[in-house]
Order: C-alpha cells, then sequence, then structure tokens
C-alpha cells in the first residue's frame, strides 16, 4: 500500500486554542472582572492566590441561530418502544412541559443555565490588577540603573593581578614557546644528526673536505640556534590573561512593604479584617511586579513597634494614640535595612484617623520631610464612616504637596476596598 | 502462556505467518500503527473501499481538545466561540464526563485523521479503519461530498481564510471583525446554496479574484441603489410592483454580500468566507446517519476480517468489541441517557441490515427489496453509500427488521391537542409510516425554519424582508429576535422576518423593534 502518511504531532502545535481562549476572556471580561471582585471580597486571605471559576448566564454567550420555536404539530420518532400500540394516547404533562432535556443540573450542581469555566491564576491576578499601575514604577526603573552588578564575560590580557588566571596565562605560554621554538628546535635536530653521521663516517683523505671544518661548523650552528631558543622566554607578558568582569545595570527586583496599622482601642476586629485584607491586595500586587518582597509590619498605639504577622493583625491593645511614632520607627527601619538605592519602598498605613491632635502636624512633617523622599508611594487608608479628624486634613495637605508618591482614600465598608484599592493604584494618564 | 511459548514449529510457512497476530501487547508503536494500518489497507482493498491517500496524526490529548473546539477544521480563523468551546471541551473532559477517543476525520486529499497518544493500540486499529478507511471512502465516494465539496482544496482554502481574517484584525481591529463573524455565524446555516452547485473553492483563485470583485461589486451595488429613477420606471405599473429579488432566495449570506448596500469589501469577503465554510460543511449535516454508519459498519467489519486472518488476538477483539458496542448503543426513549436517536446506532444498523438482506433474505425481505435481496452486497453497499443523502437513504433502505429491533414509534404533539398520540410503531402497518416520518426528520428544510429573501424595498426604506414559511404551525423560537439584530447589522437598514402561513402572516419581527403604539 504505502498509502498511509503517519506523522507524530504530538510536539508541534500544542495550545492551538490559546488565541481562542484569549478571545473569549477579552470578549467577557466585565463578567470575569466582577467574579474576581466578588471573589476578593468572599475568599481568605490566604487562598487568594489561586485561579477562580467563572460562571457567565448562558443567555448571554449564546449564540442565536434560527431555531423552531415550541408549539404547532410535530411528530418524532423515538426507539424503546415498550408498550405503546398505534392509537394510544398520553396525557401532556400539566404546566406545559416540554419532553425531555429540561431543568437537568450537572453532577456538581452547576445550573445548565450558566456556562462555567476556570481562570488561571496568573489570569486572575491579571483581571484582579487590570488597568492599575505601581505608582512611579518608571521613574524608579531610571533612576536604579546606579545598581550594578558585575558579570563575568571571558578574558582580557589586561586586568589587575588579582584576577590573573593562571591555568590560561600559562597555556598561552607553553603555545608560544611551541610556536617560536619549534621550527628551531627540528633544525637542530636535524642538525645534529647530521654531525652525529659526519663524526661516525670514515675520515676523508682529502684535506679540502676535511670533516673537521665542517663539524666545526655544524657545531656552531648548533650552538647558535640553542642560544637562540633558550632566549625565548619561559613566560612572557603576552601570555598574560585576566579574568575579565562588566558592569552590568542591575534591575530593580526587590522591594519592601511596610505596612502601618493603628490598633489602639478604638481599632475594632472589623477595622483591622479590612486593613487586612487591603495590605494583601497591596502584598499581591507587589508580588506581580517584584521578584523579592519582604514586608514589615510596624503596629503602634500611642508607641510603635515591629512585629510579626500573626500579632500584627490579631494582638489586641488599649488606650490613645500618637501615630508620628509609627513613621519615626519606618523612617529608623528604613535607614538601617532597606537603602533606597536598593530597595523599591513601599508603604500603606491604616487607620480609623484617632490621632493626639499635636501630633498629626508632626506627623505631617516626617512624612514629608523624611519619608517620602525615600519611598515609591504612601497609601493611607482611613477606615472610618465617621467625620475625619485632624490627620486626615493634614495628610490632604501632602498629597497635594505630593501627589504623586502620597495618596489618601476612605474605606467605610468592606465591599469598598477592592474599589478604594483601585482608585489607588489607578494607571494615571501620563 | 505455555501453549504460546511451546507452539511446535508448523512447516507451512505461510500459515505460520498468518497465525502470528501482528501484536500481543495493547501499547501501540509507530511501527505498530503502521503495521495495522498495512493490513487494515489490505482488507479495506478486498472490500472494494476506495479512498484518498491517508495522513494519519499521532497527537495528544489537548490538541485533540484544540481540535475538537475548532469544529475539526486543522486550521481557522480566530474567533471567541472557539474559545468558549474549548473551555467547555476541557471541561468535560477533566471531568471525565467526555473521552476523546472518537475520532476526527477531515475530508480532505490527503484525508487527515487523529489518534491520540492515550489509547490503547485496539483503539487505535479501530479509529485508523473507522476514519482512514470508513470516513475516508465515503467522502471520496457519496455524491453530496464530490459535488459540494473540494477535498484538495480545503486546507489552502483554509489557510487562505485565516490570513485573510487576521490581516482584517490588523487593519481594522479585532472587535470590528468579531462583530461582522458574529452576525455571519448566526446566518451561517443560511448561506448556502441548496440545489445550485457551487464553484468550487481555491485559495490561490480566491486571493486573485479579490481585487477584481472589489471593483466589480462596488459597480454592482451602485447600480441597485442608484437614488436617481430612471423616467419611464414609475411610468410602469408592472415595474413597480415587482419584488427584487424578483424570486425568494434562500442563500440569506450570499444575497447580503451582493446587495447590502452600505458594507465594505472587506467586510462582504468575510461573509463570502463564513459561506464557503458553510458550504462545505453542508454535506456533512445532510450524512451523518449515512456516514458515521458506514465508518461504523467498516471498522467493524475490517477489524473482524483482521481477526479471521489471525492477525488478532482475543484480547484485542474483547477490548474493539467493547468500544464499539458502546459507540452503538441505542438508548431507549425512557433512558435518563437518552438524547434522540444515535446516528451511529441508525446507520450501522441499517448498513448491517442490507448485508444480511442480500446474503441471507427473508421472504418479508424478498417482498420489500426485491431488487436487493439476494444481490452481490458490497456492491449494494457502495451504492447506498454513494447516491443517497439521510432522508433518501432512510427512506430508501431502513428495513421492518432494523425497525423491530430498535422498536421505533412515532408520537404526535399537537399543541391544539390535550394529550400525545402514538401515530405508528414497529408493526405491519407500522412500517411504511415510521419510515417516512423518520425519513423527514433528516431533511433539513423539515430541522431548520425554512427562511428566505423576500423582498428588499429598493425604492424606499431599503429595508430587508424575510419569509419564513412554517410547517404543521411550527412557529421560530425566542432566539429569532437575536438573530434579526445580526442581520440588521450586515443589512444596514431595517430588517423584517414575517411568518407566512397559507398567505396570512401568522407572525411578524422586526429589527429595530417597531413600537407598540404603532403597530397598533
Amino acid at each position: 500500500m504505502g498509502m498511509t502518511h503517519i506523522v507524530d504531532r504530538r510536539l508541534n502545535g500544542k495550545n492551538k486554542s490559546a488565541v481562542n481562549r484569549e478571545r473569549f476572556l477579552r470578549r467577557y471580561r466585565h463578567h470575569i472582572k466582577k467574579a474576581v471582585a466578588d471573589a476578593v471580597q468572599r475568599r481568605s486571605i490566604t487562598d487568594i492566590e489561586r485561579g477562580e471559576k467563572v460562571s457567565i448566564p448562558s443567555r448571554d454567550i449564546e449564540e442565536p441561530i434560527f431555531h423552531h420555536g415550541q408549539g404547532g404539530k410535530r411528530e418524532i420518532v423515538h426507539p424503546g418502544n415498550k408498550e405503546f400500540v398505534a392509537g394510544d394516547t398520553l396525557p401532556k404533562p400539566k404546566g406545559g412541559g416540554q419532553g425531555q432535556g429540561q431543568g437537568q443540573a450537572s453532577p456538581d450542581g452547576e445550573g445548565m443555565d450558566e456556562f462555567a469555566f476556570q481562570i488561571t491564576q496568573e489570569e486572575f491576578l491579571d483581571f484582579l490588577f487590570d488597568d492599575l499601575e505601581l505608582p512611579n514604577l518608571a521613574r524608579k526603573k531610571l533612576k536604579d540603573t546606579e545598581a550594578f552588578k558585575y558579570v563575568r564575560s571571558g578574558f582580557t590580557s589586561q586586568g589587575i593581578p588579582a584576577k590573573l588566571d593562571v591555568v590560561r596565562s600559562l597555556r598561552g605560554a607553553h603555545a608560544r614557546r611551541l610556536g617560536l621554538g619549534g621550527a628551531r628546535k627540528k633544525k637542530i635536530r636535524d642538525l645534529e644528526e647530521q654531525l652525529a653521521a659526519l663524526k661516525s663516517a670514515p675520515e676523508d683523505l682529502d684535506a679540502a673536505f676535511s670533516h673537521d671544518d665542517q663539524v666545526q661548523a655544524l657545531e656552531e650552528e648548533i650552538a647558535r640556534l640553542k642560544a637562540n631558543v633558550k632566549r625565548i622566554p619561559f613566560i612572557d607578558e603576552i601570555d598574560l590573561r585576566y579574568r575579565q568582569h562588566v558592569k552590568q545595570p542591575k534591575p530593580a527586583t526587590s522591594a519592601v512593604m511596610f505596612c502601618l496599622m493603628d490598633v489602639s482601642g478604638s481599632m475594632t476586629q472589623m477595622h483591622k479584617d479590612i486593613a487586612k485584607r487591603f495590605f494583601i491586595l497591596l502584598y499581591l500586587f507587589l508580588k506581580k511586579n517584584y521578584k523579592k518582597i519582604e514586608v514589615v509590619f510596624i503596629r503602634h498605639h500611642t508607641s510603635a513597634k515591629e512585629v510579626d504577622e500573626e500579632e500584627f493583625f490579631y494582638s489586641r491593645e488599649t488606650g490613645g494614640t500618637i501615630v508620628s511614632s509609627a513613621l519615626k520607627l519606618m523612617h529608623k527601619i528604613i535607614e538601617s535595612r532597606y537603602s533606597p538605592s536598593e530597595w523599591n519602598i513601599y508603604a500603606a498605613q491604616a487607620s480609623d484617623g484617632d490621632n493626639w491632635n499635636d501630633d498629626s502636624p508632626v506627623c505631617s512633617k516626617i512624612l514629608s520631610e523624611s519619608l517620602l523622599p525615600l519611598v515609591q508611594y504612601f497609601a493611607y487608608v482611613e477606615i472610618t464612616p465617621q467625620d475625619h479628624q485632624m490627620l486626615w486634613y493634614e495628610y490632604e495637605k501632602i498629597q497635594e504637596q505630593y501627589p504623586q508618591s502620597f495618596a489618601l482614600q476612605q474605606i467605610a465598608d468592606p465591599g469598598e476596598i477592592y474599589p478604594v484599592f483601585r482608585q489607588l493604584f489607578e494607571r494615571k494618564a501620563a | 502462556m505455555s501453549d504460546i511459548i511451546d507452539r511446535p514449529n508448523i512447516p507451512d510457512n505461510d500459515q505460520s505467518k498468518a497465525r502470528e497476530p501482528i501484536s500481543n501487547s495493547s501499547e501501540w508503536t509507530f511501527d505498530l500503527i503502521r503495521q495495522y494500518d498495512e493490513e487494515i489497507a489490505k482488507c479495506a482493498e478486498e472490500f472494494g473501499l476506495d479512498t484518498y491517500p491517508n495522513q494519519i496524526e499521532v497527537i495528544s490529548a489537548e490538541q485533540m481538545m484544540d481540535a475538537y473546539s475548532s469544529v475539526g477544521m486543522p486550521v481557522g480563523y480566530h474567533h471567541w466561540s472557539f474559545g468558549k468551546q474549548f473551555l467547555s471541551t476541557s471541561k468535560g473532559y477533566q471531568r471525565g464526563q467526555m473521552g476523546l477517543a472518537y475520532e476526527i476525520v477531515i475530508n480532505s486529499n490527503p484525508c487527515i485523521a487523529y489518534l491520540m497518544e492515550e489509547n490503547t493500540l485496539p483503539m487505535q486499529a479501530l479509529v485508523i479503519a473507522h476514519a482512514s478507511y470508513g470516513h475516508n471512502s465515503f467522502f471520496k465516494g457519496n455524491y453530496l461530498f464530490r459535488t459540494w465539496t473540494d477535498a484538495s482544496a480545503i486546507i489552502d482554502y483554509l489557510v487562505f481564510a485565516r490570513h485573510y481574517v487576521a490581516e482584517c484584525e490588523e487593519r481594522y481591529g479585532v472587535d470590528a471583525v468579531e462583530e461582522i463573524l458574529d452576525s455571519c455565524h448566526a446566518l451561517m446555516n443560511y448561506g448556502v446554496d441548496r440545489y445550485k452547485r457551487p464553484a468550487p473553492i481555491s485559495a490561490a483563485e480566491e486571493s486573485r479574484r479579490q481585487k477584481e470583485r472589489e471593483e466589480y461589486q462596488q459597480r454592482r451595488i451602485n447600480d441597485l441603489w442608484r437614488t436617481i429613477p430612471k423616467m419611464d420606471d414609475d411610468d410602469d405599473p408592472v415595474r413597480r410592483k415587482k419584488r427584487f429579488p424578483e424570486d425568494p432566495q434562500e442563500n440569506i449570506l450570499y444575497f447580503i454580500e451582493k446587495n447590502a448596500p452600505l458594507l465594505e469589501t472587506w467586510q462582504r469577503e468575510i461573509i463570502r468566507i463564513v459561506r464557503k465554510l458553510a458550504q462545505y460543511f453542508y454535506p456533512q449535516r445532510q450524512t451523518q446517519v449515512m456516514n458515521e454508519g458506514w465508518a461504523s459498519f467498516w471498522h467493524y467489519t475490517l477489524l473482524h476480517s483482521l481477526y479471521e486472518k489471525g492477525l488478532v488476538n482475543d484480547g484485542f477483539m474483547l477490548e474493539f468489541l467493547q468500544s464499539h458496542t458502546a459507540v452503538v448503543y441505542q438508548p431507549p426513549f425512557d433512558s435518563p441517557w437518552y438524547s434522540g436517536i444515535n446516528p451511529y446506532t441508525l446507520g450501522f444498523s441499517i448498513y448491517s441490515d442490507l448485508r444480511r438482506i442480500c446474503e441471507n433474505p427473508t421472504e418479508e425481505d424478498r417482498h420489500w427489496f426485491p431488487d436487493i435481496a439476494g444481490s452481490d452486497w458490497v456492491e449494494t453497499l457502495h451504492f447506498a453509500m454513494k447516491n443517497f443523502k439521510d432522508e433518501s437513504f432512510i427512506q430508501q433502505f431502513l428495513s421492518p427488521k432494523v425497525m423491530r429491533d430498535l422498536k421505533l414509534f412515532s408520537i404526535q404533539n399537537d399543541d391544539q391537542e390535550d394529550v400525545y398520540r402514538i401515530t405508528a410503531i414497529h408493526d405491519e402497518d407500522g412500517y411504511r409510516a415510521l419510515r417516512e416520518k423518520l425519513a423527514r426528520q433528516y431533511n433539513l428544510s423539515y430541522r431548520e425554519p425554512n427562511i428566505q429573501v423576500w423582498n428588499v424595498d429598493v425604492r424606499g426604506d431599503r429595508s430587508l424582508t424575510l419569509r419564513h414559511i412554517p410547517v404543521d404551525r411550527v412557529p421560530l423560537s425566542k432566539e429569532t429576535e437575536e438573530v434579526l439584530r445580526h442581520a440588521h447589522r450586515l443589512w444596514g437598514f431595517d430588517v423584517h422576518l414575517e411568518s407566512v402561513d397559507e398567505g396570512t402572516v401568522v407572525e411578524d419581527y422586526h429589527c429595530p423593534p417597531k413600537d407598540q403604539d404603532e403597530e397598533d
């Protein structure tokens, strides 16, 4: 036969449907975005980093075509008759049931009138942070060309002794010696053979052909060549090889995120939960942009303390509030551990707006004079349905001065976390 | 085991060869697939199956899902609906609701069939017999495929279409192209010529003609829509009354492509592409029972003939028969698994019974099929495969025995009655009626509403009127208005649809919708 061509296609053309899948997600992005936003509200914090099941009402994704509707007179042939004979009549079900196929449900309880599918974690995050960007990311990238790292880049003939590569240099010297001395050494060997032959040959009677002259000439030549060879240095300057390193700009891949929270008596667990979700969003968002992220938790009432995550969110405190204590501590930590030339610094502060009135101008001063020059972005969220207090108004002034790196928003209930987060990080027109 | 190991040498060389199975394990290799294919090809030749050359492609499950979601087209333009298809296919597969073993085969020359790597060797052999020899010979032999599709040109055309659509996306934006495609898909079933033979498709020709068409088309459309009427037009009452088009047009997409006033050239080209694809798939829609039945009959027959030659062992046959039985299983109407008549079952039963009628006819067969009973079965089956479509095939060859075996009965649901009526069953009085009813069920124009282009108000508001002729008072579905919106997008002016039963308009649809007040 030989007509058949058998092809192994397993290795090529996987994921042919990727574009079509992407088209589908694109078309239904509004549905998916909504599902993602709902999921953020619903999910516990620890499992936010996975895909999500999205359901779209079937009627929204139907592709309509001309069909027959219900009604009229129809006759259909079916298989599997058991007891019917021609002329039998069967009562119609009440309520106008239309035969089989209605009201089916799939095994996992998903309604048939929903089109459900899974989006990946990556797609989930993309939809979550769609249209958002890290403020000042571009500026930091430019600034960051100050950070370099050295990478190996072959060898060079000039360098400092510390970078001398001994093996490579000696190898070069050996090659050079072979190259320069090889031909002469061969010549020496040839002449020595001639000399030996002469010496062993019987003396010629003719004085004009005396061997002594020839022997002497040969010996002189050999000596000259040997001296020549000896002058070839064992190692020469041109043999030296140094390891070469070049400077490469190091991209900003690490970020530190400061979480500042008021834990004074006026902050209830509900306030803290809202703050927590807000911090989580920020963390995920940073994670999308940076390889390495460190998180620093600072809580404060009248004094500030760096704590671990557990203590940050769940320990209870009482008493008053001095916000500036947290800002001071943050500044101290930056100075000791997070040099702004190597770290992208982000901060999110959550509070119910309560502060000792005398302290608010202090906060404002610390922020504008020492913190804001160091950080990429400082976001303040005030979790309160009530009227603002002194701190808010102080912060408003700062926002006017530093619209690029400072922002503030108010959250009254959990439903606003995500929209507020979006507002804070919305991509701004260039 | 010992039986196999201690087998004494049989002196007759030929016979010992024939008694040796090709393989004893169910793991496949490329070499084994080749050997099976060669042996199946020999059997196919012995039965006179005439095929295109085969191309068998081994693919992964993921690739099979890709293939499923592009309606089996090996290359297709991009569209979200294929992505939707992919999502639901992969969901079904991951949940185990759906096996992917069966079979995708492309009506092309060479005929491309896919084998999934996860399958066992007996399954691969089954798919080869089913697709590469069954479907393949059907594509090459059946008159509808011979008349309406061009197997040697389809792949090139698909590539051309994909490039053209991609180019449009680049030029006019993904959204604009998607809109047109959505609308075309809504009318795709009404983008075929049912009776006249279409021009063969060719990618090269399409590209070459595109430019020509561009100029010509615009000229044509300008003529049609010339706004200044010629003097004598209005004087002639006959002319004034004349409809445009003069005769109703069944190919709605074609009519729009050629006559819609506002479409840009690339939009007409996209309509044309969808139309051509609809035409390519049209024979498949009309021959499902025949085609699947034919392929199932031949995988059954060819693998049995391998078994008779001693080329496959009992274990192979058991596994094969298990799959075969699952494929041709027909759940009864009252089973939770029932979803209509299984085309594999019906087709397989008819062909198998045809063979029986040829080889072992009964009195009944001689009465019902006087020309066929006792004839050469291979010849008769080929005749039946070549010259019919589902409707006429059932009308011609559905035997009383098959109706009895499947226990067919027909039930009537008339919305003017309070009860369902059993109108015929598998008995002497019912056979002819049943056969007629079942045949009609496979008539596309009975399955799909009969809708045609009726009139364009050339001199007035340029509105397009479609006309629906209901059969047995069956109305249009709720989706109709949605479809009209797509028609409206393509046509560019008002679109009306009237259901006209015996000369009276029983229902009408409009896009944009008519105001209630205005209607009253």
